[in-house]
């Protein structure tokens, strides 16, 4: 009897965005586990699991900044870069007192997206003084500025500590000592300690913490500020206390997803997280539907993996990647189809529970 | 009688310069505890003017306004919100995106608090509040003959509809001075007779004071204990119902000569 009423409550439209989120991510790594284990995946595949889930991580963190808060965010790859780095300095230099990848995995996580938190806070604190396009204007600027700052850092480490530098031949440091940044050249002879299973629960994890944000007093209040400020402060809501806090746990969850591809490859410029990949993640929150979660997760795998299953097409495949991207927008801002979609949504909502879908 | 009643709200020679402008001047006017006042004038006298400088969406160039005998020159919006006035728009303003039921929850924002991280971690003092917030919010739905609709888009609800909800979500702050801007525009006399009657429940159900502005005079008159007739951004008048509808200088600024 108890089961028979817990089911239909996930069914509820309270938690059906939930559900459709979790069941997605984890019938996804189920199916690729069984695939791995079995030999049914590439090796080109393979090595696509980890970024896959990074992208995703960080499109969920700017799906909370750009459709739940509502504040047009193009710097979202600048944050994927702070963590991103930390995490590889981080893991490197520890290598030695931490041998065991999984704690230093965790540890350099938890640096790449405290640090990239605190990095959006920092940049939060002008930015959020703006709105709309001056807002992302601005943010695109910041994502430039932390890009140039990275790709001219140098950072080395020896017995005596950290030597730091924005010009090369400055770092002296004694013999037996690592290089951490080489500035253009960014991490080299990084430790891969990255795995598709952490991949899996990063992704979970910012679920979790986007979706209990969401349906809490706080995403209240972000949802409210996003819909009307002025209404939002007479109800004394600080619009940007609560602005901040969607910001900082976007940037913090970007964060997390650079640590994490950061430590999937052996060598990482700081020229991969530049503006292209900024505006690549608002495509797929954009696609995916503001607000929506799920769609994020299906938009983020489908176009990561799009230009490379056309990879046989050769020249025509960012074609077909650009077609393939008007068609869905075309699609998805299609009137007849929307009330086409909302017809059904009626009808299947009618059977049971009421017609309420915030993430829609 | 109401001299007997503390002041919960003293405005004295109150005024605002747009540019070289002078949109309110000289405004002096007070609300009693537990009292319904109204505050009325031609179009463009300066009415919701005086509503935004009381919650300081505009900051007042002279004059001070004192709330429960505190000077609040230098408060802002959210604070005078948390002092407790709330307010209601002329052109309604809910969370469009928002339901029904999380318009209201969301008027308990600075009232029933726990933390970000609270809500994350999913602590008990989450649940514990989350409960006595959802509570208090089907309560106030329930006042306001909102409870079937409670899981509605907010922007998918009727006009009248979307007045009660928006009050309903004002009382949910739990103010001590409820302002509200033309609550019946739009309402035809049936709704218009409703609303009056919710006005009065809601001032003795909440212990509020309420001002508002309204071009309605039948609502004005028959509710309002006392009532300020702002031209042209000056106070022109201040009394009874009574008194205001023999007032040669009001019929005038109404009728014109």
């Amino acid at each position: 009897m108890k089961t028979k009423k817990k089911l239909p409550a996930l069914m509820s439209a309270k938690y059906r965005g939930r559900t459709a989120s979790y069941g997605c991510v984890l019938a996804g790594w189920l199916i690729l586990e069984v695939m791995m284990h079995t030999g049914n995946l590439s090796s080109l595949f393979t090595s696509l699991l980890v970024p896959v889930c990074c992208y995703i991580v960080a499109a969920i963190g700017l799906n909370l900044n750009v459709g739940v808060s509502g504040e047009l965010n193009l710097g979202q790859a600048c944050f994927m870069s702070v963590g991103a780095f930390t995490a590889v300095c981080l893991s490197g230099s520890l290598a030695r007192t931490i041998p065991a990848p999984l704690p230093r995995l965790i540890l350099s996580i938890l640096a790449g997206a405290l640090i990239a938190a605190i990095f959006g806070i920092l940049i939060g604190i002008p930015v959020l003084k703006l709105e709309g396009d001056y807002l992302a204007i601005v943010t695109l600027a910041f994502g430039q500025i932390v890009k140039s700052l990275i790709t001219n850092m140098y950072l080395g480490v020896d017995e005596n500590g950290f030597h730091f530098s924005f010009v090369d031949n400055q770092v002296n440091m004694a013999p037996g000592g690592k290089m951490l940044l080489n500035g253009p050249m960014g991490a080299t002879g990084t430790e891969r300690i990255s795995t598709f299973t952490a991949g899996v629960i990063l992704i979970l994890l910012a679920l979790i913490v986007v979706y209990h944000l969401m349906y809490s007093r706080s995403g209240r209040a972000i949802m409210a500020a996003r819909d009307n400020r002025i209404a939002a402060e007479s109800v004394g809501i600080g619009i940007f206390k609560t602005k901040m806090l969607a910001f900082a746990v976007s940037s913090c969850l970007a964060g997390a997803a650079g640590a994490l591809y950061g430590l999937n490859y052996s060598t990482l410029v700081p020229a991969k997280f530049d503006f292209n990949t900024s505006i690549l993640l608002l495509v797929y929150v954009v696609l995916g539907g503001l607000g929506n979660m799920t769609g994020t997760i299906v938009a983020t795998v489908v176009l990561v993996l799009l230009p490379e299953l056309l990879r046989s097409m050769q020249d025509y495949r960012m074609l077909i990647y650009a077609v393939v991207l008007i068609l869905i927008m075309l699609l998805t801002n299609n009137e007849t189809l929307k009330t086409w979609v909302q017809k059904l949504k009626k009808r299947y909502t009618a059977k049971g529970g009421t017609a309420h879908d915030t993430e829609s | 009688m109401t001299q007997n009643r503390k002041p919960v709200l003293e405005v004295r020679e109150l005024g605002i310069d747009f540019g070289g402008l002078s949109a309110v001047n000289d405004f002096n006017m007070e609300v009693y505890e537990g009292e319904i006042a109204g505050l009325i004038g031609p179009n463009g006298a300066g009415k919701t003017t005086v509503f935004n400088m009381l919650t300081k969406v505009y900051q007042p160039t002279r004059g001070t306004i004192l709330f429960d005998g505190e000077d609040t020159a230098k408060k802002t919006v959210v604070e005078m919100n948390h002092a407790g006035i709330a307010r209601t728009f002329q052109n309604i303003r809910l969370f469009s995106g928002l339901s029904v039921l999380d318009n209201v929850r969301t008027g308990f924002h600075g009232r029933v608090v726990y933390s970000p991280v609270a809500a994350v971690l999913r602590l008990p003092s989450y649940r514990a509040k989350e409960r006595e917030i959802e509570e208090k919010s089907r309560e106030l739905l329930s006042i306001f003959g909102l409870e079937e609709e409670a899981d509605n888009l907010a922007s998918n609800l009727p006009y009248g509809a979307q007045r009660r909800l928006e009050i309903a979500r004002a009382l949910a702050t739990g103010p001590k001075l409820l302002l509200l801007d033309e609550p019946a525009a739009g309402m035809n006399p049936q709704e218009t007779e409703e609303l009056m009657q919710m006005i009065r429940l809601v001032r003795d159900h909440f212990h509020t004071s309420i001002l508002l502005i309204e071009h309605d005079m039948k609502l004005v008159m028959g509710i309002c204990e006392r009532i300020t007739v702002l031209n042209y951004g000056m106070m022109l008048a201040q009394g009874t119902p009574e008194e205001i509808q023999s007032n040669p200088e009001v019929i005038k600024a109404y009728l014109g000569e």
